[in-house]
């Protein structure tokens, strides 16, 4: 055998390594209803969650409960399917989180009450679809 | 007033210049394939064309700028992306904040490099810019703003806000002008937005120029003397863009709240990519210069770079990435236009290669282990491996929407922890490559058998050994995957700084590039190892408090609560926040925020007390972007003061939410970095209900828990803002209000006239409260006192040390030196083969 197919074999293997790893280390979207399924089913992998927050008739955001010391919070999620879940989170409420829009949840089920979110990503309203100009401007 | 006619111009400027792109694209290809007698005439034209193009690029970049630097925000680039209150060198961030103004940057680098490679070359010169052209006419479209019928070409800068918004202004008075623009994002607020963006689009411009040639090369048949030419380019485009990203990195680092100089994050990845494919085709160009061998794949790597760069610029602008990468930008219904950009060159590149593959050199030799060409082809590989398995995961969104364009469902997401994810793999090619560099630049510079090998390996290796135990002994390593790094990171070092000496006795500076380059690698793989490994989170709650007694208290708190003047243990330090902040023009520190109250214009106060020998009482200043606050963070050791940091928060609504920027303190061997992640918002406060304190002169008492001295009152002949009149009566009430070490007076004022009486109550907002003098009442020399509180100010922080982090910064300065060194010594190569005529 020449060391050309030695190398090009080594360099498939490897190659394969990594598909394989980036195909069992990615997350996946999910909804908290399977969430909880794979929780159950001894699944501990971290996964995405989108949804959006509660907010009551008048449109404020409610069930944001912060610490005591501020540094850690939970909130209500709803998620696409329209299933309600508490998430806790271990960070001070970012300063924008009240006005996303949409909020992805990556973490796991801590128990069936509490959704441990590791980050969040938030989409917040674009300034782009900005149509107050008024108040900007005058 | 609107002003259309500079917009007009812009606009025009842009149709000229995609139209002056296709006319030089046409000229050159005439210019090429003329005769002799004909060939002087269409070089001229060609060049006049390219000229007038050039005219028409950098005409646009100054229309666009003229918008922003006028504050003409009738137009909706510079209503969004700038305001009044920014300072010049700002307004250059917004001119590129807008993905349009990216585009001209990009553009206008392009003509640049294009004027430059006009005048150094001869026989290049009619390929190359055939090339240039086309990809100029793609990337001035992306800035066309034309539409026929449902297609809509290109996004243009030049449209006017009532064009872009439905806002219902517009309606009553089309010729309505904010009078103000939303202002630039606060984050890009920053030194490094000025000189980041040019450098990165320099080096995303400049991979265009080795794939001009190598194109050049594929249709001239000259399938081998491109590499001269291009060589020095690819180096340079491989400086300019690492200086990019590195530049990037330390911006992330001591201005974004990341918590660190690199995430992972899908922009990152996109540009740390086509970096790493540069880096390996330029070591197999080189390989080729010298032993004729792998030129295949060469011509691969190089392709493969510059269509990286697109994809790149797909991944991050098309919208594709959504919510995966902080970097957000948004879809301006330029994907489709962006993937056939992509699409373009990548089937014409193909194309051209694989009709040329078979007439392509190759050498039939095996390669020997003890040749450098098979060390450097490893090398090339790791190289590749590692941009493969970045590349793979970061494009999970892409896959997503490929899947879903096609009616399927794909549910994949990036891995949830990226940083592990891609640091398990990055760091053991990274040692791979630290291995393989040392020993390929003892092939390098020798034929060497297997005991010359050894030998020459022998020295270095003992030395690299040795220096890495003092480096574990004394810095405390002592996890085995950090240890191996060590040991890679030195002996990269130790074996190529053995060449580099060498080389320096026998002959010229000219050589050392790559020994320096290497070098420097060493020292960015020990430093990330450092800052990164063993970057320490100080600022981990110890108040010793449970707060919920539940599953919660286990997880890692890493975020204190700082009250305002109250001392917090922090690790080694105790922390006590000190107050906001803010940066006034003209003076060298910082000034409180409560000696200073805004005037109602746009960033300007009045002082309300003397400032140490920059202002007085009264004196009006300017302050440098007035939404910053500049949270005074004292660090004390043993009760002394070590230092104070001021990391910098703003809350802007307009950005969504709270803005921040770290400070850093730094020492030589490590930096203590800070950030605020939240704080209190005082804008708006809601009064909890009044409490009344009865008290006589000299007496002391509690106010909402503060020990109070109430000193006494006086009465007042003239009042701050107030006109007294004949008859009028006002009292001052002096209190002293103690809050841990600080002293604070507060003296509420309390006037009588004709039997009404009125009250200037005082508010503190570092306390949090109000305080009036509601009653006096003189038979029982009492005087009441209404309070109302809020909430004391405070900050949410963050502390982390990092070690060594000036290893890595030195690190990829020598690596930049390296890379210099080289560019110059393959240029001058080039210059003389030229210079002979021979190209």
């Amino acid at each position: 055998m020449k060391k050309g197919h030695i190398i090009g074999l080594g360099i498939i293997a490897i190659a394969i390594v990594i598909i394989m790893t980036s195909i069992g280390d990615a997350s996946s979207y999910e909804n908290f209803k399977t969430a909880w399924e794979m929780k159950e089913g001894g699944e501990d992998k971290s996964i995405h969650v989108v949804g959006q927050l509660k907010k009551d008739a008048t449109g404020q955001v409610t069930g944001l409960e912060v610490r005591e010391d501020k540094t850690s919070f939970t909130f209500l999620l709803i998620d696409n399917e329209g299933t309600e879940q508490k998430v806790f989170y271990n960070e001070p409420v970012p300063a924008d989180f009240q006005r996303s829009e949409q909020v992805v949840v990556i973490g796991s089920y801590r128990e069936k009450e509490i959704f441990v979110a590791d980050k969040i990503l938030m989409k917040c309203p674009s300034k782009y679809q900005e149509t107050d100009v008024k108040a900007a401007g005058m | 007033m609107i002003n259309t006619f500079v917009g007009n111009l812009g606009h025009l400027m842009t149709i000229v210049a995609f139209v002056s792109a296709l006319v030089t694209a046409y000229a050159y290809v005439q210019y090429f394939r003329a005769n002799e007698i004909e060939k002087a005439s269409w070089r001229r034209f060609s060049r006049i064309s390219f000229y007038i193009h050039t005219a028409s690029t950098v005409m646009i970049a100054f229309s666009l700028f003229e918008i922003i630097y006028n504050h003409r925000y009738e137009y909706f680039y510079a209503y969004s992306h700038s305001s009044k209150a920014l300072p010049v060198h700002y307004m250059i961030s917004s001119f590129w904040e807008g993905q349009e103004g990216a585009f001209i940057l990009w553009a206008f680098w392009n003509v640049i490099l294009g004027v430059i490679l006009i005048q150094t070359n001869k026989f290049w010169e009619a390929p190359v810019m055939v090339v240039f052209a086309l990809v100029q006419a793609f990337l001035i479209s992306m800035i066309m703003g034309v539409v026929i019928g449902d297609l809509k070409i290109g996004s243009s800068p030049f449209m006017l806000l009532r064009d872009a918004t439905q806002a219902p202004i517009f309606q009553l008075n089309p010729d309505f002008v904010p009078e103000d623009g939303t202002g630039l994002n606060p984050l890009l607020q920053n030194i490094w937005m000025v000189i980041h963006p040019p450098t990165l689009f320099l080096g995303y411009a400049s991979t265009l120029v080795p794939f001009a040639f190598l194109i050049g090369g594929l249709v001239t048949k000259k399938y081998s003397e491109w590499i001269r030419p291009a060589l020095p380019w690819a180096i340079f485009s491989a400086m300019i863009l690492g200086m990019g990203i590195i530049m990037g990195a330390y911006w992330a680092y001591v201005t974004l709240n990341f918590g660190g100089y690199w995430n992972w994050d899908p922009v990152e990845n996109a540009v740390y990519v086509p970096w790493l494919i540069l880096v390996a085709s330029i070591h197999t160009m080189i390989t080729f210069k010298k032993s004729a061998t792998a030129l295949k794949t060469s011509i691969v790597l190089v392709i493969l770079s510059f269509i990286l760069v697109l994809y790149a610029t797909f991944l991050v602008r098309s919208g594709v990435l959504g919510d995966a990468s902080v970097h957000s930008f948004t879809d301006l219904g330029l994907s489709g236009q962006l993937l056939i950009y992509m699409l373009f060159f990548l089937v014409i590149a193909v194309f051209l290669a694989a009709r040329a593959w078979k007439h392509i050199p190759t050498s039939e030799k095996e390669a020997s282990v003890y040749s450098r060409e098979f060390w450097i082809f490893l090398g090339a590989v790791t190289l590749g491996l590692m941009a493969f398995q970045v590349i793979l995961p970061t494009s999970i969104p892409a896959w997503n929407a490929l899947v879903e364009s096609f009616g399927g469902i794909s549910n994949m997401a990036p891995p949830a922890n990226q940083v592990e994810f891609y640091t398990k793999f990055q760091l053991w090619f990274a040692v791979a490559i630290a291995l393989l560099t040392s020993v390929g630049q003892f092939f390098w510079w020798q034929k060497i058998d297997k005991k010359a090998l050894k030998d020459a390996l022998v020295t270095p290796y003992i030395v690299s050994v040795l220096i890495s135990a003092a480096i574990i002994v004394l810095a405390k390593v002592y996890d085995w995957k950090y240890i191996i790094i060590v040991l890679a990171g030195t002996f990269t070092i130790v074996a190529n700084a053995v060449i580099l000496m060498k080389i320096l006795k026998k002959s010229t500076f000219k050589l050392a590039g790559g020994s320096l380059a290497h070098i420097g690698l060493g020292l960015i793989l020990i430093g990330i190892m450092f800052s990164s490994g063993y970057s320490d989170v100080i600022s981990i709650n110890m108040s010793g408090l449970t707060y919920s007694n539940s599953w919660e208290d286990e997880m890692n708190k890493e975020h204190v609560l700082l009250w305002i003047n109250k001392p917090t243990q922090m690790k080694d330090y105790t922390v006590i926040y000190r107050g906001r902040q803010k940066k006034v023009v003209g003076v060298n520190e910082y000034v409180p925020a409560k000696l200073l109250e805004s005037t109602g214009k746009v960033n300007e106060a009045i002082a309300l007390a003397d400032f140490k020998d920059h202002f007085k009482k009264g004196d009006v200043v300017k302050i440098v972007l007035e939404e910053n606050d500049y949270f005074k963070i004292d660090y004390l050791q043993n009760e002394t003061l070590k230092f104070s940091l001021s990391p910098m928060s703003q809350f802007n609504a307009g950005m969504g939410g709270l803005i921040s920027s770290p400070d850093s303190k730094i020492y030589l061997n490590k930096d203590l970095y800070t950030y605020v992640a939240a704080m209190n918002d005082s804008e708006d406060p809601e009064w909890k209900e009044d409490e009344t304190y009865e008290a006589t002169p000299g007496e002391q008492f509690y106010i909402a828990d503060f020990v109070t001295y109430f000193d006494g009152a006086e009465v007042l002949k003239e009042v701050d803002g107030y006109q007294l009149q004949e008859g009028d009566i006002a009292v001052k009430a002096k209190l002293r209000i103690l809050d841990y070490d600080v002293e604070k007076s507060i003296e509420p004022t309390f006037i009588i006239r004709n039997n009404q009486i009125g009250k200037l109550p005082v508010i503190d907002t570092e306390l949090g409260i109000k305080v009036s003098l509601e009653n006096i009442l003189p038979e029982q020399n009492k005087f009441v006192f209404k309070v109302n509180q809020y909430q004391k100010d405070y900050v949410v922080m963050k502390a982390i040390v990092k070690p060594y982090i000036n290893v890595l910064w030195i690190g990829t300065i020598i690596m930049l030196i390296g890379f210099t060194v080289a560019i110059f010594r393959r240029f001058d190569e080039f210059q003389k083969m030229r210079d002979k005529g021979l190209e």
